[in-house]
Protein backbone atom coordinates (compact mmCIF):
# COMPACT_ATOMS: atom_id res chain seq x y z
CA UNK A 1 0.00 0.00 0.00
CA UNK A 2 1.38 3.44 -0.88
CA UNK A 3 2.02 5.81 1.94
CA UNK A 4 0.28 9.02 1.38
CA UNK A 5 3.99 10.64 1.33
CA UNK A 6 4.20 8.48 -1.91
CA UNK A 7 0.83 9.05 -3.07
CA UNK A 8 2.02 12.91 -3.29
CA UNK A 9 5.45 11.60 -4.50
CA UNK A 10 4.18 10.31 -7.28
CA UNK A 11 1.98 12.73 -8.83
CA UNK A 12 4.37 14.87 -8.50
CA UNK A 13 7.09 12.98 -10.44
CA UNK A 14 4.15 11.97 -13.03
CA UNK A 15 3.20 16.01 -13.40
CA UNK A 16 7.21 17.07 -14.01
CA UNK A 17 7.10 13.94 -16.57
CA UNK A 18 4.48 15.55 -18.72
CA UNK A 19 5.27 19.44 -18.07
CA UNK A 20 1.95 19.52 -15.49
CA UNK A 21 1.77 21.04 -12.12
CA UNK A 22 0.36 19.78 -8.74
CA UNK A 23 -2.49 22.48 -7.79
CA UNK A 24 -0.91 25.30 -5.46
CA UNK A 25 -3.78 25.32 -3.30
CA UNK A 26 -2.19 23.21 -0.65
CA UNK A 27 -5.94 22.23 1.44
CA UNK A 28 -6.86 21.24 -1.93
CA UNK A 29 -3.67 19.15 -2.49
CA UNK A 30 -4.06 17.26 0.65
CA UNK A 31 -7.82 16.40 0.10
CA UNK A 32 -7.03 15.00 -2.87
CA UNK A 33 -3.94 13.01 -2.29
CA UNK A 34 -6.03 11.87 0.84
CA UNK A 35 -8.93 10.76 -1.78
CA UNK A 36 -6.49 8.83 -3.78
CA UNK A 37 -5.34 7.11 -0.63
CA UNK A 38 -8.30 5.97 0.23
CA UNK A 39 -9.43 4.77 -3.12
CA UNK A 40 -6.35 2.49 -3.01
CA UNK A 41 -7.25 1.38 0.59
CA UNK A 42 -11.30 0.40 -1.04
CA UNK A 43 -10.66 -0.83 -4.32
CA UNK A 44 -6.79 -1.07 -4.60
CA UNK A 45 -6.12 1.24 -7.30
CA UNK A 46 -6.18 5.14 -6.76
CA UNK A 47 -9.33 6.16 -8.78
CA UNK A 48 -10.32 9.92 -9.40
CA UNK A 49 -11.42 10.95 -5.70
CA UNK A 50 -14.01 13.24 -7.79
CA UNK A 51 -15.72 10.90 -9.48
CA UNK A 52 -17.62 7.70 -8.21
CA UNK A 53 -15.97 4.24 -8.57
CA UNK A 54 -17.58 1.22 -9.35
CA UNK A 55 -14.78 -0.82 -7.05
CA UNK A 56 -14.35 -3.05 -10.23
CA UNK A 57 -10.97 -2.75 -12.18
CA UNK A 58 -11.96 -2.87 -15.29
CA UNK A 59 -14.44 -0.45 -15.26
CA UNK A 60 -12.75 2.26 -13.33
CA UNK A 61 -9.62 2.11 -15.69
CA UNK A 62 -10.20 5.48 -17.27
CA UNK A 63 -10.53 7.06 -14.06
CA UNK A 64 -7.68 5.38 -12.39
CA UNK A 65 -5.28 8.64 -11.53
CA UNK A 66 -3.72 9.92 -13.66
CA UNK A 67 -7.39 9.36 -15.56
CA UNK A 68 -7.85 9.17 -19.47
CA UNK A 69 -9.16 12.77 -19.61
CA UNK A 70 -6.78 14.44 -17.93
CA UNK A 71 -4.79 15.56 -20.64
CA UNK A 72 -7.15 16.39 -22.84
CA UNK A 73 -8.95 18.61 -19.72
CA UNK A 74 -5.76 20.30 -19.03
CA UNK A 75 -4.96 21.24 -22.89
CA UNK A 76 -8.50 22.56 -22.63
CA UNK A 77 -9.71 23.40 -19.48
CA UNK A 78 -5.74 24.23 -18.02
CA UNK A 79 -6.95 21.49 -15.34
CA UNK A 80 -7.87 18.06 -14.95
CA UNK A 81 -11.55 17.17 -13.52
CA UNK A 82 -10.50 17.20 -9.90
CA UNK A 83 -7.79 19.94 -10.21
CA UNK A 84 -4.64 17.88 -9.05
CA UNK A 85 -3.24 18.46 -12.26
CA UNK A 86 -2.36 21.80 -13.73
CA UNK A 87 -0.92 24.11 -15.76
CA UNK A 88 1.72 26.77 -15.14
CA UNK A 89 -0.79 29.81 -14.87
CA UNK A 90 -2.79 28.03 -12.93
CA UNK A 91 -0.23 26.58 -10.36
CA UNK A 92 0.75 30.23 -10.03
CA UNK A 93 -2.68 31.79 -9.30
CA UNK A 94 -2.85 33.57 -12.61
CA UNK A 95 -5.50 31.44 -13.35
CA UNK A 96 -8.18 30.87 -10.69
CA UNK A 97 -9.31 27.08 -10.52
CA UNK A 98 -12.85 26.07 -10.73
CA UNK A 99 -15.27 22.84 -11.79
CA UNK A 100 -14.90 22.00 -15.19
CA UNK A 101 -17.64 20.09 -17.25
CA UNK A 102 -17.37 15.98 -16.81
CA UNK A 103 -15.71 14.58 -20.05
CA UNK A 104 -16.36 11.26 -18.90
CA UNK A 105 -18.94 9.50 -21.00
CA UNK A 106 -22.67 9.23 -18.79
CA UNK A 107 -22.90 5.70 -19.84
CA UNK A 108 -19.33 5.00 -18.50
CA UNK A 109 -20.18 6.80 -14.90
CA UNK A 110 -23.77 5.03 -15.02
CA UNK A 111 -22.08 2.12 -14.52
CA UNK A 112 -20.92 2.76 -10.81
CA UNK A 113 -24.63 3.10 -9.84
CA UNK A 114 -25.53 -0.36 -11.02
CA UNK A 115 -22.90 -2.54 -9.83
CA UNK A 116 -22.47 -3.41 -6.22
CA UNK A 117 -18.27 -2.46 -5.09
CA UNK A 118 -18.71 -4.78 -2.63
CA UNK A 119 -17.24 -8.61 -3.85
CA UNK A 120 -20.71 -10.18 -5.78
CA UNK A 121 -21.73 -13.22 -3.19
CA UNK A 122 -25.00 -13.94 -4.24
CA UNK A 123 -27.40 -13.67 -7.59
CA UNK A 124 -28.69 -10.74 -6.82
CA UNK A 125 -27.26 -8.43 -9.62
CA UNK A 126 -29.04 -9.09 -12.95
CA UNK A 127 -26.63 -11.29 -15.01
CA UNK A 128 -27.17 -8.54 -18.03
CA UNK A 129 -25.56 -6.07 -16.00
CA UNK A 130 -22.47 -8.06 -14.27
CA UNK A 131 -19.50 -7.06 -14.86
CA UNK A 132 -17.92 -10.76 -16.40
CA UNK A 133 -20.65 -10.41 -18.99
CA UNK A 134 -19.32 -6.74 -19.78
CA UNK A 135 -15.58 -7.70 -19.52
CA UNK A 136 -17.04 -10.60 -22.13
CA UNK A 137 -18.25 -8.95 -24.48
CA UNK A 138 -16.30 -5.19 -24.35
CA UNK A 139 -12.61 -5.64 -23.71
CA UNK A 140 -10.59 -5.14 -26.69
CA UNK A 141 -6.63 -5.05 -27.53
CA UNK A 142 -5.50 -1.59 -29.17
CA UNK A 143 -2.95 -0.87 -30.60
CA UNK A 144 -0.66 2.68 -30.69
CA UNK A 145 0.28 2.75 -34.52
CA UNK A 146 2.76 5.22 -33.85
CA UNK A 147 4.74 3.71 -31.24
CA UNK A 148 3.41 -0.20 -31.09
CA UNK A 149 2.04 -0.15 -27.34
CA UNK A 150 -0.64 -2.46 -26.39
CA UNK A 151 -3.31 -1.85 -23.96
CA UNK A 152 -6.26 -4.78 -23.05
CA UNK A 153 -9.15 -2.72 -22.13
CA UNK A 154 -12.82 -1.08 -23.64
CA UNK A 155 -11.79 1.65 -25.22
CA UNK A 156 -8.44 2.94 -26.44
CA UNK A 157 -7.26 5.99 -24.34
CA UNK A 158 -7.27 9.37 -25.30
CA UNK A 159 -3.63 9.71 -25.37
CA UNK A 160 -0.90 6.62 -26.02
CA UNK A 161 1.10 6.68 -22.30
CA UNK A 162 4.35 5.81 -23.94
CA UNK A 163 4.24 8.44 -27.00
CA UNK A 164 1.70 10.90 -26.58
CA UNK A 165 -0.35 10.02 -29.65
CA UNK A 166 -3.94 10.92 -29.80
CA UNK A 167 -6.50 8.43 -29.68
CA UNK A 168 -7.06 8.07 -33.09
CA UNK A 169 -3.53 6.67 -33.76
CA UNK A 170 -5.00 3.61 -31.89
CA UNK A 171 -6.92 0.50 -33.54
CA UNK A 172 -8.28 -2.37 -32.80
CA UNK A 173 -5.98 -5.50 -32.95
CA UNK A 174 -7.45 -8.39 -33.99
CA UNK A 175 -5.41 -11.87 -33.13
CA UNK A 176 -5.78 -14.79 -35.56
CA UNK A 177 -4.31 -17.82 -35.14
CA UNK A 178 -4.13 -20.39 -37.91
CA UNK A 179 -3.43 -24.08 -36.90
CA UNK A 180 -1.68 -26.15 -39.84
CA UNK B 1 -31.13 7.00 3.03
CA UNK B 2 -29.56 8.45 5.44
CA UNK B 3 -28.71 11.97 5.47
CA UNK B 4 -25.86 14.04 7.49
CA UNK B 5 -27.80 17.42 9.27
CA UNK B 6 -24.83 20.19 10.03
CA UNK B 7 -26.67 22.33 11.54
CA UNK B 8 -26.59 26.28 10.92
CA UNK B 9 -28.19 29.80 12.00
CA UNK B 10 -29.45 30.12 8.30
CA UNK B 11 -32.05 27.86 7.54
CA UNK B 12 -33.37 30.00 4.65
CA UNK B 13 -33.45 27.24 1.97
CA UNK B 14 -33.57 23.69 2.50
CA UNK B 15 -30.46 22.32 1.09
CA UNK B 16 -28.78 18.55 0.03
CA UNK B 17 -26.03 18.06 -1.06
CA UNK B 18 -24.65 14.88 -2.58
CA UNK B 19 -20.98 14.55 -2.10
CA UNK B 20 -18.40 12.19 -2.53
CA UNK B 21 -16.45 11.63 0.87
CA UNK B 22 -13.31 11.75 -1.21
CA UNK B 23 -13.81 14.52 -3.10
CA UNK B 24 -12.32 18.15 -2.78
CA UNK B 25 -14.48 19.93 -4.48
CA UNK B 26 -17.17 18.52 -2.12
CA UNK B 27 -15.31 19.36 1.15
CA UNK B 28 -15.04 22.41 -0.52
CA UNK B 29 -18.81 23.41 -1.02
CA UNK B 30 -19.65 22.01 2.50
CA UNK B 31 -16.79 23.98 3.96
CA UNK B 32 -18.60 26.87 2.35
CA UNK B 33 -21.96 26.50 3.63
CA UNK B 34 -20.24 25.74 6.97
CA UNK B 35 -18.28 29.28 7.02
CA UNK B 36 -21.55 31.03 6.05
CA UNK B 37 -23.68 29.65 9.28
CA UNK B 38 -26.13 27.98 6.30
CA UNK B 39 -27.58 24.60 7.52
CA UNK B 40 -27.71 21.34 5.04
CA UNK B 41 -27.88 17.89 5.12
CA UNK B 42 -25.82 15.94 3.19
CA UNK B 43 -24.95 12.19 1.55
CA UNK B 44 -21.51 10.87 0.53
CA UNK B 45 -22.89 8.82 -2.29
CA UNK B 46 -19.59 6.35 -2.57
CA UNK B 47 -20.33 5.25 1.36
CA UNK B 48 -24.22 4.33 0.29
CA UNK B 49 -25.35 1.14 -0.87
CA UNK B 50 -26.05 -0.18 -3.90
CA UNK B 51 -30.08 0.86 -3.82
CA UNK B 52 -29.60 4.26 -2.20
CA UNK B 53 -26.75 4.79 -4.79
CA UNK B 54 -29.88 3.56 -8.08
CA UNK B 55 -32.15 6.09 -5.71
CA UNK B 56 -29.39 8.74 -6.22
CA UNK B 57 -28.72 8.25 -9.57
CA UNK B 58 -32.55 8.37 -10.71
CA UNK B 59 -32.93 11.30 -8.68
CA UNK B 60 -30.11 13.60 -10.39
CA UNK B 61 -31.39 12.66 -13.57
CA UNK B 62 -34.77 12.64 -13.61
CA UNK B 63 -33.77 16.72 -12.61
CA UNK B 64 -32.09 16.85 -15.43
CA UNK B 65 -28.77 16.63 -13.39
CA UNK B 66 -25.07 15.26 -14.98
CA UNK B 67 -23.74 12.91 -12.55
CA UNK B 68 -20.79 15.27 -11.00
CA UNK B 69 -20.20 16.16 -7.59
CA UNK B 70 -20.99 17.75 -5.81
CA UNK B 71 -24.55 18.15 -6.85
CA UNK B 72 -26.99 20.17 -4.79
CA UNK B 73 -30.35 20.53 -4.66
CA UNK B 74 -31.66 23.94 -2.86
CA UNK B 75 -35.66 23.51 -1.95
CA UNK B 76 -36.45 20.71 -3.86
CA UNK B 77 -36.25 22.63 -7.18
CA UNK B 78 -33.01 24.37 -8.16
CA UNK B 79 -30.06 21.62 -8.91
CA UNK B 80 -26.94 22.88 -9.07
CA UNK B 81 -23.90 20.66 -10.18
CA UNK B 82 -20.09 20.98 -8.81
CA UNK B 83 -20.99 24.51 -6.81
CA UNK B 84 -19.54 26.95 -8.28
CA UNK B 85 -19.21 29.79 -5.40
CA UNK B 86 -20.91 32.70 -7.14
CA UNK B 87 -23.71 30.93 -8.25
CA UNK B 88 -23.66 29.05 -4.61
CA UNK B 89 -24.37 32.65 -3.31
CA UNK B 90 -26.77 33.79 -5.81
CA UNK B 91 -28.42 30.81 -5.00
CA UNK B 92 -28.51 31.47 -1.60
CA UNK B 93 -28.77 34.85 -1.62
CA UNK B 94 -26.08 35.53 0.37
Amino acid sequence: MTSIENVKKNAEMDAKTHGYFLTSDQTLLKELVNGLKKNEERYGYQSCPCRLASGKLELDRDIICPCDYRDPDVEEYGQCYCALYVTKDLHEGKTVIQPIPERRPTEKQARAYTISSEPSTSSTTDKKESPEKIFQTKMKLWYCKQCGYICYREDPPYTCPICKAKKEMFTELKITTIFH
Amino acid sequence: MQTVKVPGRNKKHKILVYALSTCGWCKRAKQFLKDNKIEYEYIDVDLCNLDDKQKIFKEIQSRGGILAYPTLIIDNKTLLTGAPQDKLKEALEI
